[in-house]
């Protein structure tokens, strides 16, 4: 079971998420820090430590347009949040699988701060309301990284396929 | 069945005879392009080759360039450090398409990289900025992506499972009005299918007023597409494309003229007439909250800002000095101007161009991002509001969450920086 701890609108940009001053801290370790840092109240709220890791944040259409900015998802990875919007942005939904920010599309779902969501396959199931609805699968291409673990093992996996290993060295995950 | 420019690049760099829509495929790249953040590329690039006992090196150093453009000179040590850290990784790992902090060769990198000629018709290019779509103005199939699948690009030398995207057609004939623009159109458009409304999607233009417009224009435009959600904006190279290729960035190898074949498949067709157009501005906080410019004539404004990746090209800032010749900035009014590039920058200095934007009273500023994304000088006090023919106004781009962007063309831009509010340049030019 995963609480709504925010629930946000349409066109949360990634300058929301993650302001463009900040871009200059790179390391996953740092970037939480300044989740939503214009957003003082999210961001305090955040900090705080009061949210449940695997925690969810509901949003409307093109959750996390505009810049390509990493930060934006490895700075909600490092709060360990589910984000469920109705679409996503390319780069930004890319970016979440890349580093294994967990995302869900979900085109019509209700769903008000405070409550209580269960995963279940391809639908959602609003245990407040009782209501169900449907999760959009990842795309194909997008779901073989999901499984390796994220694009770096991924990557690593393909690396040892096109370049010659040196003997005695296994293939790593 | 035809395919559209993007099939046919995307079939040629896996090695198919066609590919088709949703197919995932692991295009060669010909160009890698990064900035500042190259600082995280470089980590995600390293940590690939963890445990492999592989020696981290680049699949090829010619075919990756990075420009310092987001904070030049560096604003913070931070800033500063990470670029020591990127010049020291591009010397050990002898990547020649570096543009560090030097006005005989830096600038914005979606104005670098047509300038160099590094980017051609045909060519893949992934670039770690959104705006990457810019490269899309010269026919190639150009998008944004993350730092750590750049890190994946600089290991492997392809992207990796990229699902042929759909393609919208947009057609665009007519002639421009006086004093309205390639960027009244793309806001036009952007206003029209939405912020998201060429997401996962290609937009490919076409059209009387593409065919005339130069490869400046239609960088303004491949540029924004980006802000309809687009994977890419792409024109099919014609003899504009060659003529800039030759002329402005010397390039003397065939060029690769891929257009569509005549039956290719489009998911939707978008027509517009460009001499139906005013000039359009994009109201905070979103890109397609997109009016024509009577809706809001007379809101006070206390930044102008002409520059960045869309609007700081010579023809842009030449536009804004007809404008303001013999006129001055309106009081209690400050106007920035970037230029996009070193070059643009010292052309505008010896034709006279920056000397009358600054008799105006205009700010010249370094070339460089400058205050487009808020990090970098030209920030936004409370309750302020900018004009600016930047590519966004989310809220807290400009540097503050409490004053507002309102994006526009650079005629308009000047036109408002005389009065102090937002003017119909139509009113103010000759």
């Amino acid at each position: 079971m995963a609480k709504v701890v925010f629930k946000l609108g349409d066109d949360i940009s990634t300058d929301i998420i993650y302001p463009g001053r900040f871009m200059a801290t790179v390391l996953p370790t740092e970037t939480p820090q300044y989740a939503f840092a214009d957003e003082v109240e999210i961001n305090a709220k955040l900090k705080s430590g009061e949210i449940e890791p695997g925690s969810c944040i509901v949003a409307a259409k093109n959750f996390g347009c505009g810049s390509s900015r990493e930060q934006a998802a490895s700075c909600l990875k490092g709060y360990d949040l589910i984000v469920v919007a109705n679409n996503f942005s390319r780069i930004f939904l890319q970016n979440s699988i890349n580093l294994g920010l967990r995302t869900v599309i979900a085109p019509g779902l209700e769903a008000a701060e405070g409550d209580e969501l269960e995963f279940l396959g391809d639908k959602i199931v609003n245990e407040t309301s009782g209501k169900e609805f449907t999760i959009e699968p990842l795309p194909a291409a997008r779901q073989a990284i999901v499984d390796a673990g994220g694009l770096i093992p991924y990557a690593r996996q393909k690396l040892a396929e096109m370049r010659t290993l040196p003997p005695g060295v296994a293939h790593s995950r | 069945m035809g395919m559209t420019v993007v099939e046919k690049i995307l079939a040629r760099a896996t090695g198919q005879a066609q590919v088709r829509v949703g197919d995932v495929v692991e295009p060669a790249v010909d160009l890698a392009m990064s900035h500042e953040n190259a600082a995280l590329v470089i980590n995600q690039f390293q940590e690939i080759f963890e445990g492999t006992g592989l020696e981290p090196t680049v699949w090829d150093p010619s075919k990756i360039a990075i420009i310092f453009d987001h904070r030049v000179p560096a604003e913070s040590s931070k800033t500063a450090t990470n670029q020591k850290r990127i010049r020291d990784f591009v010397a050990a790992q002898g990547i020649s398409k570096f543009h560090d902090v030097r006005a005989d060769q830096g600038g914005i990198c979606h104005q670098i990289l047509p300038e160099y000629g590094y980017v051609r018709p045909g060519y893949v290019v992934v670039g770690t900025d959104s705006h990457t779509t810019s490269h899309g103005a010269v026919g190639a199939f150009a998008f944004g992506l993350g730092a750590t699948e750049m890190a994946a690009v600089w290991a492997l030398g392809k992207v990796l499972n990229v699902e042929v995207p759909a393609t919208i057609k947009v057609v665009a004939n007519g002639s421009f009005g006086q004093w309205v623009s390639p960027k009244d159109l793309i806001l036009y458009l952007i206003g029209k299918i939405s912020a998201e409304g060429a997401n996962f999607r290609v937009l490919e233009y076409h059209g009387s007023a593409i065919r005339n417009m130069p490869v400046s224009g239609r960088l303004t435009v491949s540029n924004m597409s980006m802000e309809a959600g687009a994977t890419a904006g792409i024109i099919p190279a014609d003899e504009e494309t060659e003529l800039y290729l030759r002329r402005e960035a010397g390039v003397t190898d065939d060029l690769d003229v891929v257009q569509p074949d005549a039956d290719a498949v489009y998911e939707q067709v978008v027509e517009i007439d460009v001499a139906e157009l005013g000039p359009q501005i994009a109201k905070p906080h979103t890109v397609d909250n997109v009016c024509g410019v009577g809706e809001v004539e007379g809101l006070k404004v206390q930044q102008i800002v002409i520059g960045s990746c869309t609007n700081g090209r010579l023809d842009d800032l030449e536009i804004a000095a007809r404008l303001l010749r013999g006129k001055t900035v309106a009081k209690g009014t400050r106007m920035l101007v970037f230029p996009a590039s070193w070059k643009i920058y010292k052309q505008a200095l010896r034709s006279g161009v920056l000397a009358d934007l600054a008799d105006a009273g205009a700010v010249i500023m370094n070339s460089g991002c400058g205050c487009c994304l808020g990090v970098h000088q030209g920030a936004l006090g409370d309750g302020e509001v900018a004009l600016a023919t930047t590519n966004r106004n989310f809220k807290g781009r400009m540097g503050n969450p409490k004053g507002e962007v309102y994006l526009c063309s650079p005629a308009t831009a000047a036109a408002s920086a005389v009065t102090g509010v937002i003017t119909d340049p139509r009113k103010v030019g000759a």
